[in-house]
């Protein structure tokens, strides 16, 4: 068996991928390699033509072809090396690589592994919505990359399932291309997308949101000719006699994204229930010393620029991990509230500023954000409004860090 | 009379208010920064959004090449625009800033390509 030898591995050129191989590559780190399934560098920005990208990395408004484009740049300016058309099939703990492409079979034992695979949609079947099972069903994504990469028109008469952020961009862009969007369905009381896109993507084209509604039948034989809407209780179980019939030819998904996480089990890389992503430490390194994670593979991100970051901040640990041969110990837990839904990261330790990032179980108005290390409290935050939508950033001072005591973030009003 | 907006130029999403005696904006409240402010005094007079969409592009190895506008545009000819970049053809190669349509329909603004797309072999 050949086997290559590199620093870095890795896994997934998207925005996470590209922005940690830059920064390595700056940092000295040259040995690396970059591997991607698809044929072009770039991720899922090749179809988010959409603008509002960069506002926070590049201070610019910015398409996301065109955000992409800025790190790809960088990767060949400094002659980083890429495979593209490439698929990793599997990953030990003790960080070998095995992929294959038209070429053949590539064996790569790395000393560091970056997961940057990102995330994928739910689908029909994860909702286990009842009903038909015609054609013109699909997720957000899916359509999305039919009309933006391919040039195929996927519907004329559309409904919307969850207010996603993706739905909510392909709402605006179904109706400039023609289409009629009858309406975006969410099942819960507040919407799951953020609040500039509900404006933008909805209100501007007069796009009705109903919110505590879902879908409850799903009509139609070869294609869709329907979809049964009912409204929901407060425990989000449908209300009997509330059901309406509304045609379509489409109906477009938007319930979420999920980390895809697959090679980071086939590693023993242990996930966190909440935000199915690995558990990491204040390095984003996973439980498998040596392989690290940011970006959606890690937990999902509302805004590409925080994916960037993430990695970038990721790039200065796997650095210090190269040239030291192993980083300081995280054995601070990080707590949470029963209103605070996740933390990333789940651990720290106390020598190194990090950067909290987590999300809120329910929107809150006029509140502050609490960081205890035991009954101190180490750093609060006040926020006009919150909501699950948001991911918050938080940055802690590690001299605020006092003890080896766990931390709790809680929120109060 | 008092109207409620909500800011797109950044992804805070500021909720601002807005209390108005007329045409006059007399009380402005809710937004994080001035950019906020000034999304609100042109929402009130003209609202102004960038689109984005593709134009078809031959012989490259993408069927389409995606667009944006250099500035934003009236709300209200969103439409007439959409036309416009829907008649314009590209050949390949393009690259990310070139231009596809020049000042459209006289608005200021440029339709720009936003991805580089080689041509066919």
């Amino acid at each position: 068996m050949n086997l290559i030898n590199k620093d870095v591995v890795i896994i997934g050129g998207g925005p996470a991928g590209l922005a940690a191989a830059v920064l390595l590559y700056k940092n000295g780190i040259k040995d690396i390699l970059i591997i991607e399934r698809e044929k072009t560098l770039g991720g899922i920005l090749r179809q988010c033509i959409h603008d509002g990208f960069g506002l926070t990395r590049f201070k610019e408004q910015l398409s996301g072809p065109e955000y992409a484009q800025r790190f790809i740049d960088q990767v060949e300016e400094l002659n980083i090396s890429y495979q593209i058309d490439t698929t990793v099939l599997n990953i030990t703990d003790d960080k070998m690589i095995q992929a294959v492409n038209r070429n053949g079979l590539f064996n790569y034992k790395a000393k560091a592994i970056i997961l940057a695979m990102g995330c994928r949609e739910r689908t029909r079947g994860a909702l286990t919505i009842p009903g038909e099972r015609p054609a013109g069903i699909m997720t957000a994504g899916v359509a999305q990359s039919y009309i933006n990469l391919h040039n195929i028109m996927v519907g004329k008469d559309v409904i919307i399932l969850g207010s996603g952020d993706i739905g909510l961009i392909m709402a605006r862009r179904f109706t400039l291309e023609g289409a009629k969007v009858k309406g975006v369905f969410e099942i819960l009381p507040y919407p799951s997308g953020l609040t500039r896109n509900i404006e933008q993507c909805l209100n501007d084209y007069n796009i009705p949101l109903y919110l505590s509604h879902t879908i409850t039948n799903i009509h139609g034989n070869a294609r869709i000719t329907g979809v049964t809407v009912s409204k929901v209780d407060e425990n989000l179980k449908p209300i009997p006699g509330t059901e309406k019939l509304y045609t379509c030819d489409t109906l477009i998904l938007s319930v979420g994204l999920i980390p895809e996480n697959e090679l980071s089990l086939d590693a023993g890389v242990k996930l966190d229930n909440r935000t199915r992503g690995p558990v990491v430490d204040g390095n984003y390194q996973t439980s498998v010393e040596g392989i690290f994670a940011a970006g959606n593979v890690l937990h999902v991100h509302d805004l590409v620029d925080f994916v960037s970051i993430e990695a970038e901040r990721l790039a200065y640990s796997v650095t210090e991990y190269i040239k030291n041969n192993s980083l300081p110990k995280c054995e601070i837990i990080i707590n949470t509230s029963k209103d605070i839904n996740y933390t990333v990261p789940q651990y720290i330790d106390k020598t190194k500023d990090f950067t909290l990032s987590f999300r809120v179980k329910r929107p809150f108005k006029n509140c502050r954000i609490l960081v205890k290390q035991g009954e101190l409290v180490i750093k609060i935050a006040a926020y006009k409004k919150v909501i699950p939508a948001e991911m918050i950033n938080i940055l802690i001072n590690h001299k605020s860090l006092q003890s080896d005591k766990d931390l709790e973030v809680s929120i109060e009003c | 009379m008092l109207k409620e907006y909500t800011c797109i130029i950044c992804p805070n999403g500021c909720e601002i208010s807005v209390e108005m005696q007329g045409e006059e904006i007399i009380k402005l409240e809710g937004s994080l920064c001035d950019r906020g402010d000034k999304y609100i005094k042109q929402e009130i007079i003209n609202p102004q959004r960038n689109i984005a969409s593709s134009v078809l592009l031959e012989n490259g190895v993408l069927p389409l090449a995606s667009v944006r506008l250099t500035n934003p545009i009236p709300k209200s000819i969103i439409f007439n625009v959409m036309e416009e970049i829907k008649k314009t053809r590209l050949k390949a190669p393009v690259y990310v800033g070139q231009v596809a349509i020049q000042n459209i329909l006289n608005l200021d603004s440029d339709v720009i390509v936003t991805k580089n797309i080689a041509s066919k072999k």
